[in-house]
């Protein structure tokens, strides 16, 4: 069953009582939230994604409630809790999406050591993958968002999993955040793009984050290996270019966003050094999203080719 | 249906047969505990990991992956610090966790860790601090009156952090606080520590000195959600010296020479009913003799069992929260005098209380 098969009361009574038993990519997810806002932005985001019953295994029970008495009426805040222990400051009643979101990928990092986890956009096309390895702001979530809507499908926007056995890369079935102008970006570029409510004046500005076309959640349990590892870098007026990148580089810019590896020291460096050796390193310089899209499509189209 | 699964797991003498839910809570229970790699651990040693159902599975896995993870980065640490000080005339004794993992002793397995301790000379304490400083470490700023609390009143220097690694480190000049009721003089440690036989330079207490800090540690330092941690560590060394010849009566003579012999009591009672830890008679005997009896032992023993168990909410009983909180007092009471204890915690629920509106 879907979680878009609930409709909105019944979603937000899950969240109120029990909690609500969410499958997205490898995990289950127990979420508790009192706030209508994420009632709307889970209908909205994870619709596509499949329920778990609330008898079977989760990884993890993630909730969101208000806090204090006297804080419920005066400037509202929202505190979430992991294994019954508060997890970060509280923020602001407006931003509970943006602090669920922030939530799921804490939960990532620190406890599915099973995956080699690299702060990546990873995408996959005709059976192959792309992995585009940069620190938050480089741009690496619009560039995944605009190609989530020309023909590749979205393993993850943030969180690279690789596996460390077969070196696939595993889909994690969750929305694209988009930040400040990337927003209207995305919308001018894809207008069938399903956006949640925006948010305002977060510690990253206003935020909203884009729902991942139903057939790549339906797809989320298909790995692939990763043939192209591409670091995007945004220049005002640059001309898009592809240039070979030394493997080297792209070894240093897989260690420099990595986030577990060394917990799986040798094994972990292998790892990634199989992934450099087996795919095409490539620097892309852009300016308009456009371009972009266009180079990285031309880039498959050769392997296809 | 919410229950403390956790604690009686150490006793069970086969895997329980907990459905996927159960199995959730009882990772809940354990990360809260610290004792998350320590539950993987004991299924592994068991030949039981393979019979646990998947989903938890990966999760125990994982566990013992940041344990080692753990244990090298601890070894790391010690090693940064005998280069910052070793230079220094005065013994550098590992205590707790990096004891331990340096001396190789069975609770460094699977164990995690939140800070270094070590024991200096207190007549060394300025010339460590400063070489501390010079390799790297800060001091976190501190107002007045924490920094007045640990200057006079405590057997440690304030916290040292060291930022290129995001560790912590805690110098203490004695086991246990100036002011406490079971004051140790230092000396009297430092002239039975082992030197360890890779590293020169280092050392750890004695067993029966080990021994004796932890209990006292446990007793005093009031964490109690923590406590079923470090009660498992006291189990590992016990079963791990307690073979040795000679050790039970050493450690019942040792005890009542530092005065220690209340803490060791009680902990190893708890440790008995708790975790049914094997505590042999022959020591135990001597050691009864020093225990205060009759309703203090038993309702010190009863709230201990409470105490002991994991801090969180499917654990609790009616007045765990209570308990938790009068064990609390009681360990301050031990280090410090009551006018003492009364200022101080007075001063830390202001602290909270101007902390959590300053925030909202």
């Amino acid at each position: 069953m879907k979680l878009g098969s609930l409709g909105l009361a019944e979603l937000s009574r899950r969240l109120a009582v029990g909690g609500l038993c969410l499958r997205v990519g490898p995990f289950g997810l127990r979420i508790s939230a009192d706030q209508p806002a994420v009632s709307r932005g889970l209908l909205c985001l994870y619709q596509d994604n499949p329920l778990l019953d609330a008898d079977s295994f989760c990884d993890g029970h993630i909730v969101l409630r208000r806090v204090g008495t006297f804080g419920r009426w005066f400037k509202p805040q929202v505190q979430a809790h992991f294994d019954h222990q508060p997890i970060f400051d509280p923020v602001p009643l407006p931003h509970a999406l943006p602090l669920l979101e922030w939530m799921l990928n804490w939960h990532v990092t620190a406890h599915a050591h099973q995956f080699a986890i690299v702060h990546a956009a990873s995408l996959e096309r005709g059976g192959l993958a792309l992995m585009l390895p940069a620190p938050s702001g480089s741009g690496k979530s619009t560039l995944c968002a605009a190609l989530a809507h020309r023909g590749w499908r979205v393993l993850s926007d943030e969180l690279a999993l690789i596996d460390f056995s077969s070196g696939q890369l595993h889909a994690l079935a969750r929305p694209v955040s988009l930040k400040n102008r990337s927003i209207d970006l995305l919308r001018d570029f894809a207008p069938e793009a399903v956006l949640s409510e925006l948010v305002h004046d977060t510690p990253k500005g206003t935020m909203a984050h884009m729902k991942l076309p139903g057939e790549h959640v339906r797809r989320m349990h298909e790995p692939a290996h990763a043939r192209w590892i591409v670091r995007p870098h945004w220049q005002a007026g640059a001309a898009a270019t592809l240039r070979a990148r030394p493997k080297t580089d792209t070894l240093m810019d897989l260690g420099r966003n990595a986030i577990n590896l060394d917990l799986a020291g040798g094994q972990g460096f292998h790892r990634l050094a199989d992934l450099v050796g087996q795919s095409d390193c490539i620097e892309l310089s852009y300016s308009r999203l456009d371009d972009a899209v266009v180079l990285l499509d031309q880039m498959a189209q050769g392997v296809a080719a | 249906m919410s229950q403390d699964l956790l604690t009686p797991l150490w006793t069970r003498r086969d895997l329980p047969d907990w459905t996927s839910v159960e199995w959730e809570r009882l990772l809940s229970q354990a990360r809260r505990a610290r004792l998350l790699a320590r539950v993987a651990a004991h299924l592994s040693d068991r030949g039981w990991l393979e019979r646990v159902p998947g989903g938890p599975r990966v999760h125990l896995g994982n566990a013992l992956r940041v344990a080692h993870r753990q244990q090298q980065m601890v070894r790391w640490e010690i090693d940064c610090i005998r280069r910052a000080i070793g230079h220094l005339p005065t013994p550098i004794v590992l205590l707790k966790g990096a004891a331990y993992v340096g001396a190789a002793l069975p609770p460094a397995r699977c164990r995690t860790f939140g800070d270094v301790d070590i024991l200096v000379e207190a007549g060394q304490l300025r010339a460590v601090e400063a070489a501390l400083l010079e390799a790297g470490w800060s001091t976190l700023p501190l107002d007045s009156y924490d920094e007045r609390y640990y200057r006079d009143w405590s057997h440690e220097l304030p916290p040292l952090y060291h930022a290129g690694r995001g560790t912590f480190l805690d110098v203490h000049h004695t086991i246990t606080q100036p002011t406490s009721r079971f004051a140790v003089q230092a000396d009297v440690l430092l002239a039975q520590a082992r030197t360890l036989p890779a590293e020169p330079r280092l050392s750890v207490l004695s067993p029966v000195d080990m021994v004796l800090h932890s209990a006292v540690h446990l007793m005093q330092e009031g964490d109690f959600a923590r406590g079923q941690r470090d009660l498992l560590d006291i189990v590992d060394l016990l079963a791990h010296f307690g073979q040795k010849p000679g050790f039970w009566p050493e450690l019942a003579k040792r005890s009542q020479a530092l005065q220690l012999g209340v803490p060791l009591v009680d902990v190893l009672t708890v440790a008995h009913r708790l975790l049914a830890a094997d505590v042999p008679g022959h020591g135990q005997a001597e050691l009864q003799d020093m225990a205060p009896r009759g309703l203090r032992n038993r309702a010190m023993a009863a709230m201990l069992m409470h105490a002991m168990r994991p801090d969180h909410p499917d654990c609790d009983r009616p007045g765990t929260r209570v308990v938790r909180w009068l064990l609390y007092v009681r360990s301050h009471l031990l280090r410090m005098r009551w006018h003492q204890v009364l200022a101080h915690l007075l001063r830390k629920a202001w602290m909270r209380h101007a902390g959590t509106t300053a925030s909202t």
